[in-house]
């Protein structure tokens, strides 16, 4: 049963060195027939059946939803409420930049259901924001969350970098610093990934990038739990922290291995046991929809066996782990019978443990997570 | 025919190789001279080809062109037929090259217009002319830009001292010369002596195994004449059977009535078993034998040896399979079961050189799809014990107890570079820090050099080639030949991971360079190991005395942080390519090593640089 819904909106009024999400520059982009395209997603969702129980969350990603005008905004907002049932407890959040994030936008959003906003802040080191080809500074941060605040927001998260090039251990202590200083209920702290098709990756190609060593991205990541168990701010998933209460439910909605619809250029979704995305070029995902079609790049219905591994490697990526008996109940057979080798040895290496029916990774295991994961998948 | 016929025709034979340094146009040269004698355009001709392709397939046949009957219509109006034996080029395969030139009485040398004779060329003439075969110079690629054609002629003359003044200027490319080579080969090439009426003697030259019609032997025939339906005996074994095809290649596998004096073609007998026709053996008749053999070939025997080991170990039994087809038809690779504490149950390999271990190894990965951990080569040592016992040592595993050993001997080459002279400083270093000996330098001409050193075979086995290839830009060319054994002061080095000595990184090393070379090992797998779950220490070891160390730290973090918008297939491919890079690792106690480490010990030089 879908869960959640996520809408990707593929706009930037500036691309990051190490973004390689599915984005184009703002500029000279046919963003309002992209809005109606949207829609004309979400309708064809509705006809289909998928959206006739009430959602739980909502997510606004991309790109940068806050590149659209603020009657853009209204546009979209408006598509979502014509089509999709929403739960009373409704969690629907929106990514931002600081920079682009005005009163007005931060209005149209919370006057349009908009109750959560999880904001690019990435660093507090303006140098190290400038190397990241991002364009927002820290006064924007500070008058962002203020004005957000002003519109009433509550449930604002900051999304945080480390094991940047050039990163050090001060840097990384001070951004931890000075976020906490806006006492939020959420964060999420991701280490640097160079990814193909990205300038990083073109700077590491040619060796002209200052990569961090293992080490040093091992211990910020050490640093940072430390820090946010300090501050009253509980680790629910590998990369995700928050105050009881305040976990994304839509983050943990991927890690239960719920369905979910993802609706824009280059969205991923997972609908009654079909996983697929959808044409990522602006002009492949218009078309079809032009023509009442759903825009599909490839999709794929998961077999049991995937379905088990997904459970458990995606599952173990959450504090909480996976239940026994959730697994037993889903799949008909005692996790144990499918991976009791696995399970064994893990534990016996201390990165598992089962506890109160729950088996999760240990604070050792976490930092090697993809050793552990990579063991789930059945041959 | 009857014997006046075959006389006759016996006189409009002609038989040759093509000999030259690799890249200097045999092949192209080859192209143009079975385009001008088939009257074949090149597309026609590979079209051809690849019929005789198709036929394969059908009918289970393999043709290798290597020994291709022309007709060649003369300026004298005449109508020849030659044979063209093709020859490999690599030193690795100077085996080969002699079995092809001795079905041959002449050859047609090829040197570059522009660089000159190479060590490669000079080898091979060597062999020519051991084979006492009629050599035609040509000057090939006359059209480039930097050709020199009368200092590459004045070259043959002084440096191999062969008459170089009727050398045909050629340019195998555009085409020119070709029918000059063609009338000389007709003019100087002289026709095969034998008599067609005598016992048969024919020799195998080659050897392939076809699934339906059994052994399929590349013959010469030196005396007498055969034909389908012959019972022949060899000569090696005594063993009778029946002739059931003779044919020629032209370049298709064509029947022929019969094969004699001077033809070059192919036989087929029903025999199922590789060894009951072995190349260099003779054929003859079994009603009327040929009182003696014609002189085999010297058998080469290895000198290069490695363990070939499935990643895989239940792909124990499908190595050994892949193994023994590929012996088939090649007769140099040599194979026996080993096992290795760290890596299991494999194959002790012995090969000619390097080139034809890395081209075996590769052959096994990619058309037996058999995932391999090759050790590190090893050269024999001669080992000679306190108790005056010599023993035959190629794996460094396997070397005994130095409280036991009075002396160890290792086999040493004589090395003829030949460089730019530009370069002489570079290849010198080079040798010198092989543990070369200096035996001589002549000026080939005012620009060029060879150089003759004598070096350990073992140090040519590793990265000697790369060294000198990047020492001298690409100028250098080299050749080997074994000259015997020699005392040198050699121990073993024990490599220990995770303190577990691991037999199949053993290596045998000079005492004096042993530290340096420890230390260079340890620091080379620090870096070809992927950090464990835990700390593993490498030790290089001689006897019980650590000469070097490094430490892998265990792993710190290797989880991803992001899920890409819900996109999970992402994650999975990252686990998926994950773990099968495992799987291409060996678990050696319990620290998990990559294939590359086996090997790290060749390219241990890179570093030192």
């Amino acid at each position: 049963m879908v869960k959640g819904l996520y809408i990707h909106i593929p706009f930037c009024h500036q691309i990051c060195f190490y973004c390689d999400f599915n984005k184009v520059f703002f500029k000279d982009q046919p963003v309002d027939a992209y809005i109606d395209s949207l829609g004309k997603e979400l309708s064809l969702w509705k006809q289909q059946g998928a959206l006739d129980q009430p959602l739980e969350t909502i997510f606004l990603g991309g790109g940068t939803p806050t590149s659209l005008e603020p009657q853009q905004l209204e546009r979209l907002l408006g598509y979502i409420h014509e089509f999709v049932p929403m739960a009373s407890n409704l969690e629907w959040t929106s990514e931002a930049n600081p920079d682009e994030l005005t009163y007005e936008k931060m209005q149209v959003l919370f006057n349009g259901g908009v109750n959560r906003l999880s904001m690019g802040v990435q660093s507090f080191d303006e140098d190290l924001l400038k190397r990241l080809g991002r364009t927002h500074n820290n006064n924007d941060v500070a008058r962002a969350v203020a004005d957000a605040r002003k519109v009433g927001f509550t449930d604002i998260s900051f999304d945080l970098m480390y094991g940047l090039p050039g990163q050090t251990m001060k840097q990384w202590e001070d951004t931890l610093e000075q976020a906490f200083s806006f006492d939020l209920p959420h964060f999420s702290a991701y280490s640097l990934i160079i990814e193909p098709k990205t300038v990083f990756y073109n700077l590491m190609t040619k060796g002209k990038l200052n990569t961090v060593t293992e080490d040093l991205e091992a211990d910020m990541y050490a640093k940072l739990m430390n820090e946010m168990e300090q501050h009253g701010l509980l680790q629910y998933e590998i990369s995700n922290f928050a105050r009881p209460g305040f976990e994304s439910r839509h983050n943990l909605l991927y890690w239960d291995n719920e369905e979910y619809i993802g609706a824009g250029a280059g969205a991923h979704g997972y609908v009654q046991g079909i996983r697929y995305s959808n044409h990522g070029p602006l002009k492949k995902y218009m078309e079809p929809l032009e023509q009442n079609e759903r825009p599909i790049l490839n999709s794929h219905s998961v077999p049991r066996k995937e379905m088990m591994e997904e459970e458990m490697f995606l599952g173990l990526r959450k504090t909480a782990g996976v239940s026994l008996a959730h697994f037993v109940e889903k799949f008909g057979v005692e996790m144990e019978s499918v991976y009791g080798d696995i399970l064994k040895k893990e534990i016996e290496s201390q990165n598992l443990v089962i506890e109160n029916g729950r088996v999760k990774l240990t604070n050792q295991g976490r930092f090697i997570g993809n050793n552990v994961f990579e063991q789930f998948l059945l041959a | 025919m009857n014997q006046e016929q075959r006389l006759a025709r016996q006189k409009k034979i002609r038989n040759f190789s093509i000999i030259a340094h690799i890249d200097h146009g045999k092949s192209t040269l080859a192209d143009r001279i079975l385009e001008r004698t088939n009257a074949l355009t090149a597309r026609e001709m590979k079209e051809q080809l690849l019929d005789s392709m198709d036929l394969e397939r059908e009918r289970g046949i393999t043709i290798k062109l290597n020994a291709v009957q022309l007709n060649y219509t003369a300026k004298d109006g005449e109508t020849y037929i030659m044979h063209l034996i093709d020859t490999p080029g690599h030193v690795d395969f100077t085996y080969e090259v002699s079995r092809s030139l001795a079905a041959c009485e002449g050859a047609v040398l090829v040197v570059d217009a522009a660089q000159g004779i190479e060590a490669q060329t000079l080898a091979n003439v060597y062999l020519a002319l051991d084979n006492d075969l009629e050599i035609l110079p040509v000057i090939n690629k006359i059209d480039l830009p930097a050709a020199d054609p009368e200092r590459v002629r004045q070259e043959v003359e002084e440096v191999i001292g062969l008459d170089a003044s009727e050398a045909v200027l050629a340019s195998a490319k555009a085409g020119i010369g070709i029918e000059e080579i063609l009338e000389q080969i007709v003019a100087k090439v002289p026709a095969p002596t034998g008599d067609p009426g005598a016992p048969l003697k024919a020799m195998i030259f080659d050897s392939l195994y076809d699934p339906y019609r059994g052994i399929v032997s590349y013959v010469r025939i030196v005396e007498g004449t055969v034909k389908p339906g012959d019972k022949i005996k060899m000569m090696s074994s005594d063993k009778e059977f029946e002739v059931i095809e003779a044919g020629v290649f032209t370049p298709r596998a064509t029947l022929r009535e019969e094969l004699t004096v001077g033809d070059v073609g192919f036989l087929t007998a029903a025999i199922k078993n590789v060894g009951d026709a072995p190349v260099g053996d003779t054929i003859t008749h079994a009603r009327k034998p040929a009182t003696e053999a014609l002189p085999g070939y010297r058998r080469l025997n290895p000198m290069v040896y490695c363990g070939l080991y499935p990643i895989d170990t239940s792909k124990y039994n499908d190595l050994r399979d892949a193994l023994e087809k590929l012996e088939l038809n090649d007769a140099a690779l040599q194979f026996e079961p080993e096992s290795s504490q760290a890596l299991g149950f494999g194959y002790r390999c012995g090969f000619l050189g390097l080139l034809h271990m890395e081209i075996v190894q590769e052959r096994i990965e990619r058309e037996f799809n058999i995932d391999l951990i090759t050790t590190a080569p090893s050269v024999i040592y001669n080992v000679h014990m306190t108790d005056k016992e010599v023993l035959k040592v190629d794996n460094p595993a396997m070397m005994p107890d130095p409280q036991k050993i009075s002396f160890i001997e290792e086999p040493y080459v004589k090395a003829t570079i030949m460089v730019p002279n530009d370069y002489v400083g570079a290849v010198m270093e080079i040798c010198q820090k092989k543990r070369g000996n200096f035996l001589t330098m002549d000026y080939l001409d005012n620009s060029r050099v060879s150089i003759i050193y004598e070096l350990p075979l073992a140090e040519i086995v590793y990265d000697f080639f790369d060294q000198l290839k990047s020492g001298t830009k690409g100028y250098a060319s080299f050749d080997y030949e074994l000259i015997g054994y020699k005392e040198s002061n050699l121990v073993k080095m024990d490599i220990l991971l995770n303190s577990e000595q691991v037999d199949a990184l053993s290596f045998i090393v000079h005492r004096d360079f042993s530290y340096e070379r420890g230390k260079l090992i340890v620091d080379k797998l620090k870096n070809l190991i992927p950090r464990q779950q835990f700390e593993v220490p490498i030790q290089a070891a001689i006897g019980q005395k650590i000469v070097a160390r490094q430490t892998i730290s265990a792993i710190r973090k290797n989880v991803l942080a992001k899920c890409y918008g819900g996109d999970i297939s992402r994650k999975r491919k990252l686990l998926d390519k994950q773990k099968e890079g495992k799987k291409r690792m060996k678990q050696v106690g319990n620290v998990e090593v990559p294939q590359e480490a086996f090997m790290a010990i060749l390219k241990m030089d890179d570093q030192s640089k």
